[in-house]
């Protein structure tokens, strides 16, 4: 559904990614594990359009995506969960996820209601504060928001960027079990992780990325039995 | 009591600025109210720039200006045009929305500090062009500013008594004010709110950032100079000192004592910052500081402004 192929990317002089070769399949749960700066978000902002690569190219559902604002490419139907969630924070839960359905302009109103019913339900925290302020809320309700305004695009591909940081160990499950339940309904994921346990629990598919290369992939059984990641990611030794 | 303050705010206000230069005792009066409402419209225009978009422009006095002295060229001996009042106006618009994508498009990428600084530079540079361009070529008259610049007129009809202006000023401030909640309701609106709260992010949801922030300075702009076309017919002359920086900060002063945002809120810093300098000018040499203390006393007391701008969630919720 989504490929990569060969992605350069630099901020100025310093390289964050050499040669990046990614795809994630239609259906599946991919995640991308790594530790800081190996250039996992680099490769979400990348995808979204918000960071253009020095070389290679970026391709979804067959079409190139590479010289698309972002605008374009969230429209053709990906959408990004950002790092560290950048929720709208002076607005209300109802207007941060209105305003995740930008990108569907002359959609009747009707329709968008309707989404926002479907992000209820799938977030039942989220109705109880329709109209609280969304700074206010906590972490994990604010992760909570930042899933529901990407899927208010309406994406078949969704990309979550570091879901679990900064909660607590009940959130992080609790995150988990909704990422798992939109993916059953048919949502493409790509999941940038450092939790690499949790995150190969719910993914099919898995690649390590080390100071801009991918230097492990495969299936999540492989990838939790293969070596690197055991000693990098999983405390063995 | 805000609740109520909000819905019957605006017609009182209306009803207030309809009736108040029938009762005020001199000409000296009507000629603040109508001033009032000019600078009113320029924190309308700043309201659009700072507080919908949450681009800190420093420099904003300079389309006030641009509209001024667009205004002298097109309807003054100066160049020998005497163009119609409404032809005028409409260049004004363009040309002052034109100055503001040019001053925006370089900024796009600064934020905050950064773009304030730019906006502020801005503004000196154009009060520094209006004093210098007299030689060679003598374009703004310089210092000494351009004189016996025509008065407005409909199909005839001269406007030149202080609550003739008035009249044309309110009317012109109404309509702004219809215009300025159009756009903060509209899609655009909604825009300028996402990149005011979080850049990034509004751009991951598919935001054209660089449209909005140019339209922003756009539409921002051009109120401006429409009030600088005012001022310049009401005036009669213009001189580059109407537009130092001090005015720059006067009119975000407005904005920021109104509340960030809030359309009406605009209207009444525009009253206060106007019209508490003339109620203490009995006190001749105290008046500033008097005025210092009562704007940092509003700031202590509400620092989010006279009024906090009403969120668009309260309205959906209210009308389910």
């Amino acid at each position: 559904m989504l490929e990569l192929r060969q992605i350069v990317s630099q901020y100025g002089p310093v390289i964050a990614l050499r040669g990046v070769d990614l795809t994630v399949r239609q259906g599946e749960i991919t995640c991308l594990l790594g530790g800081n700066a190996a250039g996992k978000s680099t490769i979400m902002k990348t995808i979204i359009g918000l960071v253009r690569p020095t070389s290679g190219t970026v391709s979804f559902e067959g079409q190139t995506l590479n010289k698309l604002p972002t605008r374009a490419i969230v429209s053709r139907g990906i959408a990004l969960v950002p790092e560290g969630r950048r929720i709208f924070g002076r607005m209300t839960v109802w207007e941060n996820l209105a305003l995740g359905a930008h990108v569907r302009r002359g959609r009747p109103q009707a329709e968008i209601d309707e989404d926002i019913e479907r992000i209820y339900g799938l977030f039942p925290r989220l109705r109880e504060r329709v109209t609280q302020v969304a700074g206010t809320m906590s972490g994990g309700e604010q992760q909570m928001l930042a899933m529901g305004r990407a899927l208010m695009a309406r994406p078949r591909l969704l990309l979550l960027d570091e879901p679990s940081m900064g909660l607590s160990p009940a959130f992080v499950d609790q995150v988990f079990d909704i990422i798992q339940a939109i993916n059953r309904q048919g949502m493409t994921i790509l999941l940038v992780e450092q939790n690499a346990n949790v995150a190969l629990s719910i993914a099919q598919r898995g690649y390590v990325l080390t100071t801009g290369r991918i230097v492990a992939s495969g299936t999540s059984a492989e990838l939790l039995a293969a070596d690197e990641v055991r000693h990098a990611y999983l405390g063995e030794a | 009591m805000t609740e109520r303050l909000t819905r019957y705010g605006p017609f009182l206000l209306a009803l207030i600025a309809l009736v108040a230069p029938l009762l005020a005792p001199n000409d000296y009066v009507i000629g603040v109210l109508a001033r009032i409402c000019l600078y009113a419209l320029l924190a309308l225009g700043l309201n659009i720039v700072v507080g919908f978009a949450g681009l800190l422009d420093l420099g904003f006095v300079a389309f006030f200006g641009i509209g001024s002295y667009v205004y002298a060229f097109l309807a003054s001996p100066h160049f020998g045009l005497h163009l119609p009042f409404a032809a005028v106006m409409l260049v004004i618009i363009f040309t002052a929305a034109g100055s503001g994508v040019l001053i925006g498009a370089p900024t796009l990428r600064l934020r905050g500090d950064y773009l304030a600084i730019v906006t502020l530079g801005f503004g000196e540079i154009t009060y520094i062009c209006l004093v210098n361009l007299d030689r060679p070529v003598n374009i703004t008259g310089g210092p000494n500013g351009l004189l016996s610049i025509d008065p407005p007129s409909f199909l005839g009809f001269v406007i030149d008594h202080n609550i003739e202006y008035y009249y044309l000023f309110l009317l012109t401030l109404g309509l702004v004010v219809l215009l300025s909640r159009r756009l903060r309701d509209s899609r655009i609106g909604w825009a300028w709110r996402a990149i005011r709260e979080d850049e990034i992010a509004a751009e991951a949801m598919g935001v054209n950032t660089t449209m909005a922030k140019l339209q922003a300075f756009a539409v921002g702009a051009s109120i401006a100079g429409f009030a600088g076309g005012l001022l310049a017919s009401w005036q009669r002359s213009v001189f580059p000192d109407n537009f130092l920086l001090q005015e720059s900060i006067n009119i975000l002063a407005m904005v920021i004592l109104g509340g960030l945002g809030s359309v009406l809120g605009a209207i009444l810093g525009a009253v206060a910052i106007v019209s508490l300098p003339e109620i203490f000018r009995d006190f001749a040499l105290y008046r500033l500081l008097a005025f210092g203390l009562i704007l940092i006393l509003v700031m202590i007391l509400r620092p989010q402004g006279l009024l906090a701008p009403r969120s668009g969630a309260r309205r959906s919720a209210e009308t389910k």
